[in-house]
Formats: C-alpha cells, sequence, structure tokens
C-alpha cells in the first residue's frame, strides 16, 4: 500500500528574517491573509516583490494567478521597486479644480511613464494621492518628502532637472 | 421541497423553495438570457443580461442569482427589461472589434447572438476598439482579450473545476483584461492546456492554436505519407455537430472523410491504447511486486502531467512512465510500420485527431521524439477536423462507412473506453487480472470505475491482492487526492487522472455547445466496448504480434526506447529552490 513522503519544499526558510517572520505570524492555507500579507509586505519593500507573490502563493495555497488578480484589483499595491523620489500627486478636490491633472500629465508626458510606475533609471516613481493636505498651496507634488505648492504645468521640467542635477 | 408560487409574467407557476428565478423560469420552458452564469457554480451575478422586473423590487435583479418566493411576480420580458438588457450588450459591443466575418467563432458566438436576439442594427455607443495584443506563445491555445467580454467563465472553470488559476482578472471594473499573473505568456504561466477555458468562453476570445496549415501542406507535400490517428472520444463526439443524435457512433464516416481529405493512411488511436494497456498493466504488476513506487498514477492526460511538473513535482516518480497512446502511435507507426512499409520516419507525418488541446503541447516536448524527429507532426482538435471537412466541403454523412487500415486500426474494447473517465484503469484492471492470475476474470465489467462522479473509489480483489484505486476526473479533485497523498490521509495502488471533467468525451478540443452531450458520448464508447469481439488489450491479435515481431516483451529494451518517458519538475524559479529531480 502506497503511502506518499512529502518532501518538504522549503522556500520560506531561505527568505530574510522579516518576511519569515511576517509569514510565520499566519497559519499555512489560511487564505483570509492574503490581503494582509500583501499589504505588509508592500510596507516592507515599498512594493510587492514577485518572488514572495510565488511564495505566499506556496504558503497560502493559492494560484499566483490569483495572487496577482486580486493584487491588482487594489490601487494601493505596487509591482516594481519604488524609485529614489516618489513624486505623489495630489488628487484632492482643491488641486483638482485648480489645474493638478494637467500637472499629472506634464510629469507622465515629461518622465515618460504614467502613474503608478517607475523611470527605467530608477529615479522617480510616479503616483496620486487623494489629498496631501496641504490644500492652501493647490495643486501640490510632493518630491521624495518636499512639498511644491502652486504648480504650473511648466514648472514641471525646471523641477525635475533640480532633482536629476542632485545626482 | 417546500412547493411555492411564482407568478411568471401573469401566470403562477409552481416552483421550490431555494430556487433561483432562473432555474423556475428555465424549469418551465421560459427562457433566460445569461452570460457569466455557468451552470453548478456560485453565481456571480456580474453581468446582468439576466435581469428581470420583480414586483415590489425598485431595481431589476439578477434572476441567476435571485431566490424565488411565494407568490412572487416577475417578469421576464417587460420594457424595462428589453431595455436593459440590450443596453448591456451595446456597451459590450461599443469597444468590440466588430470582425465576426473574420472570426473563429461566426455563427457559433454568444455574443453574436445576443445581439441578433435583442435586434440590435445600430451602434450606440462608441468607444475606443480594443487593441491588446494576441498571445499565441503557446502552442495550444491562443488568446484574444480583443473578443473578451469580461464574463469570467474562463477565469472559474480555470479556478473552480481545474483547480489551476492560471488566469484572472487583471485590474478592476471595465479597464480589466484576463490575464496570467505578471502580463506573462500563458506559454510562461502555469497554464496546462486543457483547453477548458476555450469551452466556457462565449467568444472568439479563446480558442485553440489551429494546426491545420501545417496539416494541409503535408497533404499537399507529394514526398509525405501522411498518417491519421483518431482518438477514441472523436467518434462519438462529431455526431451533434451534424445533425446526428449526440453520442452517435460515426467511425466509418471519419474514416471514409479523412481518405477523402486525402490522408494517406488512417489509423486508430485505440490500437496504441491498447500497447499503453500492455505497458501499464505490467508497469502496475512490477512495482507491486518489488515494492516499487505506490500508488502508480496514470499518464495519458498531457494537461495533468504539466499540473503535477509544476505543483507536485516531488510526486513525479508515482506517475507511470508510459507516454500516452497518442505518443505511443507516433513512435510505432514511424518504426514499426515505417519498417515494414520502407519508409524513412523522416518522410512519415502523423497527424493526431484528438479531444484536446493539451495533446498539441505534448506532441512537441523534446522528449516525444528520437533521431531528429518528433512523434507526431501535427494535433487537430475535435473542432478543427470539423473546420477542415467543411472548408473541403467533404459531408461525411453522405459517404459509406469507410474502414480502418491494417495492422495500426485494429483495437480491442479496452482501448475505446479510454475516452471516458474511468476507462483507463478499467482497461488496465482486464489486464492486471490476466497478468495476476494467468486468466481473464469471467466478466470483464468494472462498473465500480464507472460513470461521471469527481473521485471514486474501488477496491478490486485480484487472486488474493487487494487492489485499492482512485479514479478522478477534473484537476480540482486530482488536487485534493494529491494532497491527501501528501498528509498521508488517502493512500492507493493505483490513481486514474483525467483532466478534463468526464474525461476525454468533455476534452477542450470537443465541440462545446451543450455540455450534457458528453453523457451520451460516453455512454456510446461503452456501447462500443461491449460489442466488440476482443475485450481486453492483451488478446488484441495486432499487438501480440507487434511484441512477437518487434518489441520483445513489454517493459523490454525497445519499449523503454520508443514507449516510455520522463517528466520534468516545473518549479518556478521564481522560488529559487533547487528542484526535486526524479
Ligand atoms: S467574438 Fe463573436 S462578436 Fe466578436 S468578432 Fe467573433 S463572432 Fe463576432
Ligand atoms: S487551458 Fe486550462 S489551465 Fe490553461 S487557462 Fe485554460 S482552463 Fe486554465
Ligand atoms: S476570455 Fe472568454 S470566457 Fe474569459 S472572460 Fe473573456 S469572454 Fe469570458
Ligand atoms: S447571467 Fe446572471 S448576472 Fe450574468
Amino acid at each position: 500500500m502506497g503511502k506518499v513522503c512529502c518532501c518538504n519544499k522549503d522556500s520560506l526558510a531561505k527568505q530574510d528574517e522579516a518576511i519569515q517572520k511576517l509569514f510565520r505570524s499566519y497559519a499555512p492555507g489560511e487564505k483570509e491573509a492574503l490581503i494582509p500579507i500583501l499589504q505588509e509586505t508592500q510596507g516592507l519593500y515599498g512594493y510587492l516583490p514577485k518572488s514572495i507573490l510565488y511564495l505566499a502563493s506556496e504558503y497560502l495555497n493559492v494560484p499566483v494567478g490569483k495572487i496577482y488578480g486580486v493584487a491588482t484589483f487594489y490601487n494601493q499595491f505596487r509591482f516594481d521597486p519604488v524609485g529614489k523620489y516618489l513624486i505623489q500627486v495630489c488628487a484632492g478636490t482643491a488641486c483638482h479644480v485648480r489645474g493638478g491633472g494637467l500637472i499629472l500629465q506634464a510629469l507622465e508626458s515629461e518622465l515618460g511613464i504614467k502613474a503608478g510606475e517607475t523611470t527605467k533609471n530608477s529615479l522617480f516613481t510616479l503616483s496620486t494621492v487623494a489629498c496631501l493636505g496641504a490644500c492652501s498651496m493647490a495643486p501640490v507634488v510632493t518630491i521624495g518628502g518636499e512639498f511644491h505648492g502652486r504648480l504650473q504645468p511648466k514648472d514641471v521640467v525646471k523641477l525635475l532637472r533640480d532633482y536629476e542635477m542632485k545626482e | 421541497m417546500t412547493k411555492i408560487t411564482v407568478i411568471f409574467n401573469g401566470l403562477p407557476v409552481e416552483a421550490e423553495l431555494g430556487q433561483t428565478i432562473l432555474e423556475a423560469a428555465r424549469s418551465h420552458g421560459i427562457k433566460i438570457p445569461t452570460l457569466c452564469h455557468m451552470e453548478n457554480l456560485v453565481p456571480s451575478g456580474s453581468c446582468r443580461i439576466c435581469v428581470v422586473e420583480v414586483e415590489g423590487e425598485r431595481n431589476l435583479v439578477p434572476s441567476c442569482a435571485f431566490p424565488v418566493r411565494d407568490g412572487m411576480a416577475v417578469y421576464t420580458h417587460s420594457e424595462r427589461v428589453r431595455r436593459a438588457r440590450k443596453s448591456i450588450v451595446e456597451l459590450l459591443l461599443a469597444n468590440h472589434p466588430d470582425e465576426c466575418l473574420y472570426c473563429l467563432r461566426n455563427g457559433d458566438c454568444e455574443l453574436q447572438k445576443l445581439a441578433m436576439d435583442f435586434g440590435i442594427r445600430e451602434r450606440r455607443f462608441t468607444g475606443n476598439k480594443n487593441r491588446y495584443h494576441i498571445d499565441s506563445s503557446s502552442v495550444a491555445i491562443e488568446r484574444d482579450p480583443n473578443k473578451c467580454v469580461l464574463c469570467g467563465r474562463c477565469v472559474r472553470v480555470c479556478d473552480e473545476i481545474q483547480g489551476v488559476g492560471a488566469i484572472d482578472f487583471v485590474g478592476r471594473g471595465l479597464d480589466s483584461v484576463v490575464l496570467p499573473p505578471f502580463n506573462a505568456d500563458l506559454a510562461d504561466s502555469d497554464c496546462v492546456f486543457c483547453g477548458q477555458c476555450v469551452l466556457a468562453c462565449p467568444t472568439g476570445a479563446l480558442r485553440e492554436k489551429s494546426a491545420l496549415r501545417t496539416v494541409w501542406s503535408a497533404i499537399l507535400n507529394n514526398k509525405k505519407k501522411v498518417i491519421a490517428q483518431i482518438a477514441p472520444a472523436v467518434r462519438v463526439s462529431m455526431a451533434e455537430e451534424l445533425g446526428l443524435e449526440p453520442g452517435t457512433d460515426i467511425t466509418g464516416k471519419i474514416v471514409a472523410g479523412l481518405r477523402l481529405l486525402g490522408f494517406d493512411k488512417i489509423f486508430d488511436t485505440n490500437f496504441a491504447a491498447d500497447v499503453t494497456v500492455m505497458e501499464e498493466a505490467n508497469e502496475l504488476v512490477e512495482r507491486i511486486k518489488n515494492g516499487g513506487t505506490l500508488p502508480l498514477m496514470s499518464s495519458c492526460s498531457p494537461a495533468w502531467i504539466k499540473f503535477v511538473e509544476r505543483n507536485y513535482p516531488e510526486m513525479l516518480s508515482h506517475l507511470s512512465s508510459c507516454k500516452s497512446p497518442q505518443q505511443m502511435f507516433g513512435a510505432i507507426a514511424k518504426t514499426y510500420y515505417a519498417e515494414q512499409q520502407g519508409w524513412q520516419p523522416e518522410d512519415v507525418f502523423v497527424v493526431s485527431i484528438m479531444p484536446c488541446t493539451a495533446k498539441k503541447f505534448e506532441a512537441t516536448r523534446p522528449e516525444m521524439g528520437r533521431d531528429g524527429y518528433q512523434d507526431v507532426d501535427a494535433v487537430l482538435t475535435t473542432r478543427e477536423l470539423l473546420r477542415m471537412l467543411s472548408t473541403a466541403s467533404v459531408e461525411v454523412m453522405r459517404l459509406a462507412d469507410g474502414e480502418f487500415d491494417h495492422p495500426l486500426g485494429e483495437s480491442s474494447g479496452a482501448a475505446v473506453i479510454f475516452g471516458t473517465t474511468g476507462g483507463v484503469a478499467e482497461a488496465a484492471l482486464r489486464t492486471a487480472v490476466y497478468l495476476i492470475t494467468g486468466k481473464d476474470s469471467e466478466k470483464v465489467d468494472f462498473n465500480v470505475v464507472r460513470g461521471f462522479k469527481g473521485i471514486k473509489e474501488a477496491e478490486v480483489n485480484i487472486g488474493d491482492l487487494t487492489l485499492k484505486c482512485a479514479v478522478v476526473n477534473g484537476l480540482s479533485n486530482a488536487r485534493i487526492v494529491l494532497d491527501g497523498l501528501r498528509d498521508g490521509s488517502l493512500s492507493y495502488d493505483f490513481i486514474e487522472v483525467m483532466s478534463c471533467p468526464g474525461g476525454c468525451v468533455g476534452g477542450g478540443g470537443q465541440p462545446a455547445k451543450d455540455r450534457s452531450n458528453i453523457q451520451a458520448r460516453a455512454q456510446s464508447l461503452y456501447v462500443i466496448d461491449a460489442v466488440k469481439s476482443v475485450r481486453t488489450a492483451h488478446h488484441n491479435p495486432e499487438v501480440k504480434k507487434l511484441y512477437k515481431n518487434f518489441l520483445g516483451k513489454p517493459l523490454g529494451e525497445l519499449s523503454h526506447k520508443l514507449l516510455h518517458t520522463k517528466y520534468v519538475p516545473r518549479y518556478p524559479k521564481e522560488l529559487n529552490v533547487a528542484s526535486t529531480k526524479d
């Protein structure tokens, strides 16, 4: 009578400690843990590395196709590392009515990427946020944590140059 | 069951508590159109084509997900309902490519049918036409997201029925696309090419990768000897598309049609299925006698093989090393038969006609050939053969029955039941009885392994041996069994797995209009078996000759070279773990 020995695929043991700890705080096969694991992973790395999604697939016994589907359903997750400078464009009402959308457009065309993406040289990641809470300065953008207010589309080129010059 | 009354369009009818409005309506012949709805799966309620008006409800409700109540008044085609349904379809058409004339599904497309039924005669909404790239990366399945209506049927089949989860909605809402993860090509994904998603798709968004061009050019090439082999399930699955009773066996007509198309020789995969039984039954008995790895798991279903390679690589040694009948056929045709004819193997072109899309993938696996040639050169699905016949205006039902050529056209009843779930196990058991006890059992029927249940278990006594068997169809059921073996809660000696629900009769390359036809197809295979004069593989006279004059003995040296294979773990590279070697 056959019994199959289960050879332990200990892919988790090969990961760094933080990830091991993160995973081990959930039971293997606990499917409800998917979203929290995704959130904590992004907290750790700033994005969702492909290998960790595969790891989650193994650990939770959920196909990686499902995991990717779930992750792309929520805007909060990103799949590429964040560039050196995170650009956040405020999409709050005040900014919106004062041309925030045009600023975003200008940034997109200048950087050659869309919101959510990172430039090839890994310098900039472009994103939008609900409100930066600096409505008096609308339209507002933060670059690497620094606020830039009352922007016009034409300012964008110079602004980006300044950061590039710092390199 | 509590009987209640539901009033459909003013007429009271009986319904059962717990039914949905859709179910109640259907049981009285009242048609409600559906798109995302799938029989036997929990309703997703996402497309809203099935909306109806319910008295007392402010909004229209999706009938596929809405339960009936006693005294409920439902209007299935009120003005409001008709307008809502029409708008939904108009919106689906807004970004649709409008390529019907050039589309594979022209005349057989649910979107077309809805547009026609609802009387859509003009374009009310103009959206941007979809512009996704067509994924033809795999040899088996082609994806054209431009024609996708986001019904989700493929996603659900792949996940819930097949347990694979290779594709899912990426993104949300109307901007979402059905894709493998990380926008990868299907060829590089976890997809096992079973084709169940193709059967589920209402439009031309999912289809097999066609091999028709290759086959036509081989036929036109005078240097090539083009040999056809027909899988067991194909012969009982074409009738329904030709206006005959579903399940009707039209073997003779298919053979005649193939001859007219210009194939040089027409043979039966069943011959090779008998050879597979000889090899696999011997392998089973050998493993039992010599304490080999058990359970032995069947290896005829190529999607199942890829599934194990990807998801359970540590269990590869359980798989029978036997090639599938399709591959055994090719190997024998290009050696034994070619020698008899004085042909060079490279001048022989083997075309398989299969109920399966994964067979296309199997045929291209590098280990499925030798000396620079593959066992099988091209694989056509049942659907492709039907198309090939139409292109040539061949109406098989007008032709006189044809006969298979000799000797690879001879087969036993054990071979033909390979086409349905349980058939491989039954065929192997018939021969195992002979191998273990030295004689045939009085009754060759093993009813315990028949039927469409997802997992069947049977204990079969042979001599003083008790064989514990499991017969599995549908890969999500295979997952259950493999997980049970992994954690030790299940144990068997032999497991048959067919990737597709119902086995090959329900294969991903089959006609798809009516799923309930697969029962009739399976039934017909059992009838073919029952009336055969030879019903066990080991009594097939041509198989005996093959061993006597060519192979030597089952599991012998030549068998190993031609008829057996090995498997590769497909552990995802992202996990970067040393792969399990077999
Ligand atoms: S999928 Fe249907 S509606 Fe779309 S082009 Fe093909 S036949 Fe026409
Ligand atoms: S062929 Fe099978 S495994 Fe591949 S996507 Fe379709 S249903 Fe899933
Ligand atoms: S590919 Fe076909 S089955 Fe899948 S969601 Fe699109 S239309 Fe539906
Ligand atoms: S069929 Fe009912 S919502 Fe799609």
